[in-house]
């Protein structure tokens, strides 16, 4: 009998294989061998930019295509396109968590016909994002839809620009750019640093304070040794136009915040709320100390979700703003223009890569410790 | 009692507040659609329509038929594929683990989370060379290939909450793999086949990246011929309006009647149960 089961257990793993094999393949290829091949034109002059030749002799020429991007004067575009997709970002998690999640504390009370509110804030994430921007690109029209609002009120119209704004805020020089992520930087190894040494953790302080010293060190003596990075100044900043497609965004996303955290929220046991309360805590003690804290991992699955959305952004920019739009840019937008506009496949795949050495931060620590979570069970 | 009271409204007048703001979209959208191109004008935006004339829609239809046709053909095959992979190897992954078999769910996995952009060119030139560039057939691959990830995982997810032991009794009986799979796993796949499906569909029903760099213009998904619609130079809203909420049409039926599994969806796709 025992030999048998092994037997029938030896059989069912190599028909496992096999049924996998097919995927696996696929996978391998479409996925790794896709990523591989994307670097390697990446490296390539594809053919001297003949991107339609049939079979184009890719010359090897190192990371020309990377230096161009960062430091050739009329790539501007390509440098304020990753300062959009930083903004882009960084407001699309804090629009939609923090919307999500009060619209969840809303709902986490006894709400009469609390599935009619969930719905209507959920409805938009079943649209398509060239839905949601044909939609919001005649509500962002410059003398109508959103800017005749205040005229309900009785105040004059407001004359905004949502998606074709030509202002910026928070402008700074590009040739600082190292520095003021250093800069921001150190600020995140101080806290970490100081959390550390409050609770006594050594090898923690002796990371981070390498880390913070090696920043200070380059913001405040180094980079005055080396050259600039830019030959010339160039002024990039926050585009007020980028703010139209953020709110048609939040708009799209924050319902699936708001259902991330309504789950996580009735996980929670009911008994710890109570004896909450019975320990004198009011509802904004009990949101601030007790369930936002425990809904950690939550929050850990919809950064990374919308942070990968926000990475998705082409197909909204490009039904709102249109992809010729060089004030609500991104560097996915830039990739297809440079691709299958310009037909500059090496330009462009050198663009693709660097949108997944971007994604890939908030991805591969992601992976590791669900798959970490997986074995652990 | 009273601040209970005062409360209470408050929360009701917020949450209306909310509503009229999530509707304001298919608000706008809905009587722009229903004008008259000739009583389209921005500063009446807001208002309703004198008289519904409902003429933009069957316009749009019309135009985007084809487009309509194309995102059926495509959806439907493309989803019915993939949940039929997705089904054998989350069985795999849950009831038949091997050693090994979580490295490589792990590395599947990957191909989820990554920005297209970064296969898209190899991609394009592979589908080139074997011909189905331009093709309908090149976005079924791209589709099924790409929804490898996230289909293995919806399932994975699913078949981990059968337990187990219902197997044991038929393996005692002798019943190999497949039979197993087909007579005790696949009965009870329902409620995840509803899950799957509704994620694809609406996925692939949505996506534009590949519809428009990887189609030729009689293939193209309703995304593509809906951006094509808005973003002619000369626009007149109507149409636009009609052709969005035409294409929004099977993806919110689907929200509406199996709205519990599409956030189940959602949900299975960012939370470990």
């Amino acid at each position: 009998m025992a030999t048998f089961n092994s037997l029938g257990k030896r059989k069912d793993k190599i028909i496992s294989i096999l049924v996998l094999l097919p995927s696996m393949i696929l996978v391998g290829i479409f996925v790794y061998g896709f990523i591989g091949n994307s670097i390697w034109v990446s490296l390539t002059d594809w053919g001297r930019g003949a991107g339609l030749a049939e079979h184009p002799v890719k010359n090897f020429i190192g990371l020309e295509n990377y230096r161009f991007l960062f430091t050739n004067f009329i790539q501007g575009r390509f440098r304020q396109d990753l300062v959009n997709a930083v903004f882009y970002t960084v407001f699309l998690l804090v629009g939609t968590l923090g919307l999500g999640l009060f619209l969840a504390i809303l709902l986490d009370r006894p709400v009469k016909r609390e599935g009619f509110y969930r719905t209507v804030f959920l409805y938009p994430m079943a649209l398509s994002f060239i839905v949601t921007g044909t939609i919001w690109r005649w509500l962002v029209a410059p003398s109508g839809g959103l800017n005749l609002i205040p005229k309900i009120f009785g105040l004059p119209k407001w004359n905004f620009l949502w998606v074709s704004s030509r202002d910026s805020i928070l402008n700074f020089n590009w040739q600082n750019i190292i520095q003021i992520i250093l800069i921001i930087a150190s600020f995140v190894f101080a806290i970490i640093l100081i959390r550390a040494i409050m609770n006594r953790e050594k090898r923690v302080i002796i990371k981070f304070s390498i880390f913070l010293g090696l920043s200070l060190l380059y913001v405040l003596v180094l980079h005055r040794l080396l050259p600039p990075i830019l030959p010339m100044e160039e002024a990039h900043g926050f585009n007020l136009a980028t703010i139209g497609i953020l709110i048609a965004a939040i708009w799209q996303y924050s319902g699936y915040a708001m259902a991330l955290y309504m789950a996580g929220l009735r996980a929670l046991p009911a008994s710890i709320r109570e004896s909450a309360m019975l320990d004198g805590a009011n509802e904004f003690i009990y949101y601030a100390k007790i369930a936002i804290p425990n809904l950690r991992p939550i929050t850990l699955s919809a950064v990374v979700i919308m942070a990968h959305i926000s990475l998705k952004m082409f197909d909204l920019i490009y039904a709102m703003a249109g992809a010729d739009n060089g004030n609500t840019g991104h560097p996915s937008i830039n990739m297809y223009l440079t691709t299958f506009r310009a037909n500059n496949f090496a330009r462009g795949a050198a663009i693709a890569v660097i949108l997944f050495i971007v994604a890939a931060f908030f991805i591969i620590p992601y992976m590791i410790h669900s798959h970490k979570e997986r074995q652990g069970l | 009692m009273n601040k209970y009271k005062l409360n209470k409204i408050l929360l009701y007048v917020v949450l209306i507040i909310f509503v009229a703001i999530y509707l304001v979209p298919m608000y706008m959208a809905f009587v722009t659609a229903l004008k008259d191109p000739s009583e389209i004008n921005l500063s009446t935006a807001w208002k309703l329509p004198s008289e519904a004339n409902w003429s933009s829609f069957k316009e749009a239809f019309l135009l985007m038929a084809p487009n309509l046709r194309n995102s059926l053909i495509l959806t439907v095959s493309a989803t019915v594929i993939s949940a039929m992979i997705g089904s054998i190897n989350g069985y795999i992954f849950s009831k038949n683990r091997f050693r090994g078999s979580e490295v490589i769910f792990t590395l599947i996995l990957f191909g989820m989370f990554i920005p297209y952009q970064i296969i898209l060119i190899p991609l394009f030139q592979v589908l080139k060379t074997i011909g189905l560039y331009g093709s309908l057939g090149g976005l079924v691959v791209a589709h099924v290939v790409y929804g490898i990830p996230i289909v293995t995982m919806l399932f994975r997810n699913f078949y981990d909450q059968i337990p187990s032991s219902i197997m044991e009794s038929a393996k005692i009986d002798g019943a190999g793999f497949f039979r197993i799979y087909s007579g005790l796993i696949l009965p009870l796949s329902i409620p995840g086949f509803v899950v799957v499906c509704i994620w694809q569909f609406t996925q692939i029903w949505n996506e534009f990246l590949w519809g428009i760099t990887l189609t030729r213009q009689a293939a193209n998904p309703i995304t593509v011929g809906l951006s094509q619609l808005a973003g002619g130079q000369a626009v007149s809203w109507n149409l636009p309006m009609a052709g969005s909420l035409l294409s929004a049409v099977p993806v919110l039926i689907i929200y509406i009647f199996l709205g519990k599994y599409f956030i189940r969806g959602l949900l299975a796709g960012s939370l470990k149960e």
